[in-house]
């Protein structure tokens, strides 16, 4: 069973909030004890989704949890917005994809990024998209 | 204004990028360099990345840009300094950097720069100026 023993709330709203977003997963992934390169993978990922959120969501919300089951601890990342959603999602997840102006890793590359990857999303109902990242 | 500072050292210019990087400052930095090749006549371009702690699409994006505005304007770019954990992550997202050459750190890339530009002078001095 997975318990959350920890929840965090941001807004993105401007490229700056993207940065905070990044410090507090950062501070998150060095409290449960990831290594340099975990704690490299999970803020990358929280990067690249915190971004989709603003350029094609509009804005939303990030929401940073630490989990632990009987194993192992991890954070899960969730990414929020009421933007015009995705209407063709296994397009949206290949690489080279893009409608705005990056280079169409954001979805692929934080799903190679992370431990699990799961995305809701419809045209007119938002998108959501949450990872998690385990120790 | 906040911006990235740009450091003339003969012929190259050096860029060492230690801040969070954001849309405005990424543009402020692609203007002030691009007017800086043009007014120095430099040939080539150091960007030091070795302070930054991730390098997501944007960032990758932005440095292929500077690469490709530099080459336009008669400058190679090589970025040097990256850490091995963003090299790892790098790989990992899908990001290749294509087209932009990397060294370990500032001397080897400044060295890189001499060989590729050394060439391309004793080239130009067989055949006339235009």
């Amino acid at each position: 069973m997975i318990r959350v023993l920890n929840s965090e709330s941001m807004e993105i709203r401007t490229t700056e909030d993207i940065v905070s977003v990044r410090q507090a997963v950062r501070k998150k992934a060095i409290s449960l004890g990831f290594g340099l390169v975990d704690q490299t993978k999970v803020v990358t990922a929280s990067s690249e989704l915190a971004r989709n959120t603003l350029d094609y969501g509009g804005g939303g919300t990030a929401h940073l949890e630490i989990l632990e089951n009987d194993r192992r601890t991890g954070l899960r990342l969730i990414f929020e917005d009421q933007g015009p959603g995705i209407a063709d999602i296994d397009l949206a997840l290949s690489d080279g994809f893009t409608s705005g102006s990056g280079m169409g890793l954001g979805l692929g590359g934080s799903k190679r990024l992370s431990h699990e990857f799961e995305i809701q999303s419809a045209p007119g109902a938002g998108t959501r998209v949450t990872i998690v990242r385990w120790k | 204004m906040e911006r990235i500072p740009i450091l003339k050292m003969g012929d190259y210019l050096l860029i060492t990028i230690q801040v969070d990087m954001h849309d405005k400052l990424a543009l402020t930095l692609q203007n002030d360099l691009t007017e800086q090749i043009v007014t120095y006549k430099s040939k080539g371009i150091l960007i030091d990345i070795s302070a930054l702690e991730i390098v997501d699409s944007f960032i990758g994006r932005m440095l292929g840009i500077i690469a490709s505005m530099s080459r336009l304007l008669d400058a190679e770019t090589v970025v040097v300094g990256m850490q091995p954990a963003v090299a790892i992550t790098l790989v990992e997202l899908g990001l290749s950097m294509k087209g932009i050459r990397t060294a370990l750190n500032v001397e080897k890339g400044m060295a890189v720069l001499r060989a590729t530009l050394g060439e391309e002078r004793q080239d130009g001095d067989s055949s006339p100026e235009f």
